[in-house]
């Protein structure tokens, strides 16, 4: 369905949401740090997201751990009701369209996602004497 | 290749060293529950050293914190030459849940090279057993990316990469006409 309850109820983070257009979302779940809460499930109106018992899921390589899906929205507007939120102040944060950086691997609130020629999330740099 | 020279080098004992840079214990209690005697790592041999000075193997969980990413660096560049980094849990992995705070500087990867992921928030003590085994060869990985699409637009605006030509005259590859 597309609503993105999961995103916005993801305590890690790890479900990113990016708009191309009106009728295109991406939802791409970044399983690296993914603690494995449950909460997507059971946000989830439509029960797509189910957890499972399988644990064999170490990698060499941690691309492995993403999934990208891009799913037909037709007209739907982003108004966040078909979930609910923690607060009110959560819903007025997480709904509408959302531009998450999908390269970073981060969450971009929607006030920011139009600052384009300056990163909205900086790394922070610390001295290391290597 | 790789897998010859993991086995030829980390056939005998692997002795793991097992590095807490600012988690939580979680994962610590789970890599000592697969060293006890119900799961029996050291029948494989592994053992857990105190010293990264005697180890072949690095266990690493929580995240490269501000305070203790020169430590976790010094402890890598102190393990002996043919050494393997494993990042355990999703501290470790991708930061886990406060990858963004203040004091967390990421995923372990940003500070000391990793070679195996074991993902989980902790991850199960059989995880950790099969990501060594992942490790040695001794079993495939089942992990593989999942890419999920739904409908593909035939019009050129969502699909900037197949338009080709330059100046006024634009062609879009995969329009059946014109």
């Amino acid at each position: 369905m597309g609503c993105g309850g999961c995103a916005n109820n993801c305590s890690a983070r790890c479900i990113l949401v990016f708009d191309v257009c009106q009728e295109l979302r991406i939802l791409q779940y970044v399983g690296r740090r993914c603690t494995y809460c449950g909460r997507c499930a059971e946000v989830c109106p439509e029960k797509a997201i189910t957890m499972s018992q399988e644990f064999e899921t170490s990698t060499n390589n941690i691309g492995d751990a993403q999934q990208r899906l891009e799913v037909f929205m037709s007209t739907c507007q982003r108004c966040g009701r078909c979930f609910k939120d923690e607060t009110a102040l959560e819903k007025l944060k997480m709904t509408g369209y959302r531009f998450d950086d999908l390269q970073n691997q981060r969450w971009i609130f929607g006030a920011r996602a139009y600052q384009e020629n300056e990163p909205a999330v900086k790394d922070i740099a610390i001295e290391m004497d290597w | 290749m790789l897998k010859n020279l993991c086995q030829k080098m980390f056939g005998r004992s692997l002795w793991v060293y097992h590095a807490n840079s600012g988690g939580c214990n979680g994962c610590d209690i789970e890599v000592l529950n697969a060293l006890t005697p119900y799961y029996d790592a050291e029948r494989f041999g592994i053992k857990l050293v105190g010293s990264p000075r005697h180890a072949d193997v690095m266990l690493c969980q929580g995240p490269a914190m501000r305070a203790t990413a020169r430590a976790l660096r010094a402890a890598y560049e102190a393990m002996p030459a043919p050494k393997l980094v494993f990042a355990i849990g999703s501290c470790a992995c991708g930061g886990g849940m406060w990858f963004d705070s203040y004091s967390v500087l990421g995923p372990v990867e940003k500070v000391i090279p990793v070679n195996y992921y074991i993902l989980g928030c902790p991850p199960r003590p059989e995880a950790i057993i099969y990501g060594v085994a992942v490790a040695l060869g001794l079993l495939p990985k089942k992990a593989a990316p999942v890419h999920f699409k739904q409908a593909e637009f035939p019009i050129p605006r969502y699909h900037p990469e197949d338009l080709s030509g330059r100046g006024d005259l634009v062609i879009y590859e995969k329009a059946e006409k014109v």
